[in-house]
């Protein structure tokens, strides 16, 4: 007789459990199938000097930082304050920008008023090497080991949080490791 | 009031770009473009395909899809170009293995549980009307059934 009361007393609660958990998972989050892959290659105009190019191939031996941002994008004006910060406190991190399917005069007008935290951004004006890297809402971060590999994605806006328990110790991490 | 409505409705006609159309080879290509654009999910709306949506990364997915399509391209090889990028997350019909093994096993296994459970329950209730009353029990029942008659009169 208990059990007849326990059993759906039982299974309503294993529900609960459940949706308890879906609610604080973030859809938008979609792991990327890129992770302990290799990078995805390009050869692309950098921004500021269009004659010259650059290519992931370039940052081999390197732990760096790809993140796609736009100047259309809101959220990227959101976390490129923490990036600015960011940089200007670790000089040595290599960030790579992706200006993702903006303008060229649009992407230097940002940085020329925002900050530059860039070592070098690129022109994705096509978004070809975004859909390689699978991007699917800017901003987005990659963090690419000595080996060339993803190692991580961050989806959507950075902030100081994020830099500090994520990104940081997961480049130093990555910079104790053999080339 | 009127006037926010009005508004309302002349932005949501410019905000809304029409979804492109593609020129094909031959009806095959077509029938085979519509299929694959049904079953990819757009990344950015997640509850619709990238052929009913109308964000930008859909319009880049169909362009996408097309170009393969024209290339010559099997479905195999371009639903893989996606996964590759996005992830099984991409596809509408996730594939069968272990990650996946609970979405497809569910179904199946409530239904057997419940089957299993209604089958009990009939089973229980077949025995339970098999029981009979002992003569003790049959002797009460009998005195609550006259006394309740005889107080009626």
């Amino acid at each position: 007789m208990k059990l007849r009361f326990l059993l759906p007393f039982g299974a309503f609660l294993i529900m609960v459990i459940f949706l308890g958990i879906g609610l604080k998972l973030d859809p938008h989050e979609v792991p990327s199938p890129l992770i302990d892959k290799p990078a995805p290659a390009f050869t692309l105009a950098q921004l500021h000097e269009p004659q010259k190019t650059f290519s992931p191939a370039d940052m081999k031996g390197k732990v760096w930082l790809l993140n796609v941002w736009a100047s259309w994008c809101a959220s990227c004006r959101q976390e490129h304050v923490f990036f600015t910060e960011f940089a200007r406190a670790n000089p040595t991190v290599n960030l790579i920008g992706l200006n993702y399917k903006d303008e060229r005069e649009a992407g230097m007008n940002w940085l020329a008023k925002l900050g530059n935290p860039y070592l070098v951004s690129v022109s994705d004006t096509e978004g070809s090497a975004g859909l390689d890297w699978g991007v699917y809402g800017v901003p987005e971060t990659f963090v690419i080991d000595k080996k060339g590999m993803v190692r991580h994605k961050q989806t959507g806006p950075v902030d100081l949080t994020i830099l500090q328990t994520v990104i940081m110790p997961l480049i130093e991490k990555l910079n104790a490791e053999a080339q | 009031m009127k006037k926010l409505v009005l508004c309302l409705f002349f932005l949501s006609h410019s905000v809304h770009a029409e979804i492109e159309v593609y020129q094909f080879k031959t009806p095959d290509l077509e029938l085979r473009y519509q299929t694959l654009t049904e079953e990819l999910r757009c990344l950015v709306c997640q509850n619709q395909n990238i052929a009913d949506s109308h964000a930008e990364l859909a319009q880049d997915l169909r362009r996408k899809v097309y170009e393969k399509l024209n290339s010559g391209e099997s479905n195999d090889q371009i639903i893989d170009y996606m996964t590759e990028r996005y992830g099984d997350f991409v596809l509408y019909r996730p594939p069968f293995n272990a990650k996946t093994l609970i979405l497809w096993l569910t179904p199946a296994l409530t239904i057997l549980l419940g089957g299993v459970g209604f089958w009990s329950l009939l089973k229980r209730r077949e025995t339970n009307s098999d029981e009979q009353l002992s003569a003790s029990e049959r002797e009460k029942l009998d005195t609550l059934l006259h006394t309740k008659t005889s107080n009626k009169k």
